[in-house]
């Protein structure tokens, strides 16, 4: 975590006039989205750089070399460079474009796994996963004869690490786990957690879905091995994401998907591959979406992630004592000053989706459901919350009103 | 839509008072499944004598208008020949609950027929009224 101190006051109330979707209503009133963590909004300059793209320089990377697929190559390149700073990479080397977390996460457990997990190895998961870091696991683990293992999280909804080191015991190859909760909003000690595994002989694996957006991630502070995120959790547009990895293993890793542009040679019977990344990008890439993803990191680098980090959690700390002061309603996660920018709640008595149609009614967006997360919220022993999250556009007005909208939902099941 | 309309008396009486609630012994059909998108879980009972509902019961865990639609929908095929049971559509049971509803919450509404026709059945049906998206 970049832990430097903001250098002046953002003025977000000017920063949520970038987003054209706040200039529509819902159910006839002005928007209030707290479902950032499903995925963002996108200001304005993305929009425009994804249109200037198609209209000015929309051509094929790496194969043209006629002017516009020069600019057009470029500027996809220099996209990578941004997000190696982004994370703190050694080299832009170290990044790898991808569909998003998911795919990044996949990448790893296919190219990576199938050459180094076997029969008898073991995967060390945890029990607060989002399911994209669950099922490429347990394919693999499947395929390959491997079992699964999972630490813990306590009753205050943290990882319990107390039997970690019994945990890394035997052949344990890679410990994948989540940097910042999806539904619990509790950030992991990673870097402890990778020290650890590390010593044991195991690499570690980051889903980095919320942790980049909302905190800033340094991989060589962390020393992960992997790390996985999203662009359009983070004002980019869908379908484009990143995976970290030190170079060593993406040098070693075998491709995981054949096609144009990953190749050095082909013949009919074998081929050999391009240097990495360019290696793991098979096929004509997301150009218009990483472009603009650029310049949704532009946009956030000028706000700057501590103060990101320090807005959404002020905004979480207000919900937690918003939600505290009503009635049978139960938030799940560790205490406040420990929560990153996401709160899940039940109300007693009334499930999850009938609060969200009743907060929708009232203009604001909220995810119902298990969010993706079906394994924690059994240990958790409910079939589903309700999750308020947020990011650079919302408002301490939005808390107040989803306050004001759940005290409302606990009224209409009164009667 | 407004949410008084949405949350019709109705359907909050069936959801706080939902009918044929329980599980039946050695019911002839039973059938259970549950909605990815939400975690909601069914389960119908069935008792059959010549050919007829002659008991049902419900259970599970659910929103309002899962629950609801499950209540109301159980109300609706006692006494019924199977034959008549299979003839239920999604638009009866849209009509019973008296709501619009968007693709999403479609599910919820939608779940316990689907249940109950896979029961009936014996084997997955595609989505009631699938066909006539």
């Amino acid at each position: 975590m970049k832990a430097l101190a903001p250098e002046r006051r953002v003025d977000f109330a000017a920063i949520r006039r970038d987003f054209p979707i706040f200039e529509q209503k819902a159910h006839g009133k002005p928007l209030i989205y707290l479902d950032s963590t499903a995925t963002t909004q996108k200001p304005r300059v993305v929009l425009e750089t994804l249109d200037r793209y198609y209209r000015t320089i929309n051509s094929n990377i790496h194969r043209g070399v006629y002017a516009i697929a020069e600019e057009a190559t470029g500027q996809y390149e220099a996209v990578r460079g941004k997000i190696a700073r982004l994370v703190n990479a050694r080299s832009a080397h170290e990044i790898v474009f991808t569909r998003g977390t998911t795919e990044s996460i996949n990448l790893v457990a296919n190219a990576w796994g199938r050459k180094n997990i076997g029969a008898g190895d073991v995967i060390l998961l945890t029990e607060m996963e989002h399911h994209s870091n669950l099922v490429p696991w347990q394919l693999i683990a499947e395929e390959r004869g491997a079992t699964i293992r999972t630490i813990p999280i306590d009753g205050q909804g943290r990882l319990d690490l107390s039997g970690l080191d019994r945990l890394l015991e035997g052949r344990v190859r890679i410990v994948s786990l989540t940097h910042m909760s999806n539904v619990l909003g509790t950030i992991n000690p990673v870097a402890e957690i990778t020290r650890r595994a590390h010593r044991a002989g195991a690499l570690v694996c980051v889903d980095a879905a919320q942790s980049v957006p909302h905190l800033g991630v340094d991989v060589r502070e962390l020393d992960c091995d992997f790390l996985a995120f999203s662009g359009h959790k983070m004002l980019g547009p869908t379908g484009i994401g990143a995976l970290y990895a030190k170079r060593a293993h993406l040098e070693a890793m075998p491709p995981f998907l054949g096609g144009g542009e990953m190749i050095r040679q082909v013949t009919l019977t074998g081929s050999s591959w391009n240097d990495v990344p360019w290696k793991f990008e098979a096929g004509t890439m997301n150009i218009a979406d990483t472009i603009a993803f650029g310049a949704a990191l532009d946009y956030l680098e000028a706000i700057g992630y501590a103060a990101i980090a320090e807005h959404t959690h002020a905004l979480a700390a207000r919900t937690m004592a918003a939600l505290a002061g009503i009635p049978g309603v139960v938030v799940y996660g560790p205490p406040a000053e420990e929560h990153g920018g996401i709160v899940s709640f039940a109300l007693e008595d009334i499930h999850a989706h009938d609060v969200a149609t009743v907060l929708d009614h009232e203009g604001i967006a909220v995810r119902a459901g298990h969010h993706c997360a079906m394994p924690l919220h059994e240990k958790l022993g409910v079939a589903a919350t309700t999750r308020a999250s947020f990011y650079v556009y919302n408002l301490p007005s939005d808390v107040d009103a989803l306050e004001e909208g759940v005290r409302k939902a606990k009224q209409i099941f009164r009667r | 839509m407004s949410l008084d309309d949405f949350y019709r008396q109705t359907i909050l009486d069936h959801y706080q008072n939902p009918r044929n609630w329980g599980t039946l012994e050695e019911p002839d059909i039973t059938a259970q499944d549950s909605n990815p998108l939400c975690g909601d879980e069914i389960r119908i009972d069935l008792k059959v004598k010549e050919g007829r509902v002659e008991a049902v019961r419900f259970s599970g865990k659910g929103c309002s208008i899962s629950r609801a639609a499950a209540s109301m929908l159980t109300e609706a095929i006692e006494g019924k020949t199977i034959e008549e049971v299979k003839q239920i559509t999604r638009d009866d049971v849209l009509d019973m609950l008296g709501i619009e509803l968007g693709p999403v919450r479609l599910k919820c509404a939608l779940l316990a027929l689907k249940t109950l026709k896979v029961g009936i059945y014996g084997v997955q049906q595609s989505w009631p009224g699938e066909e006539e998206e």
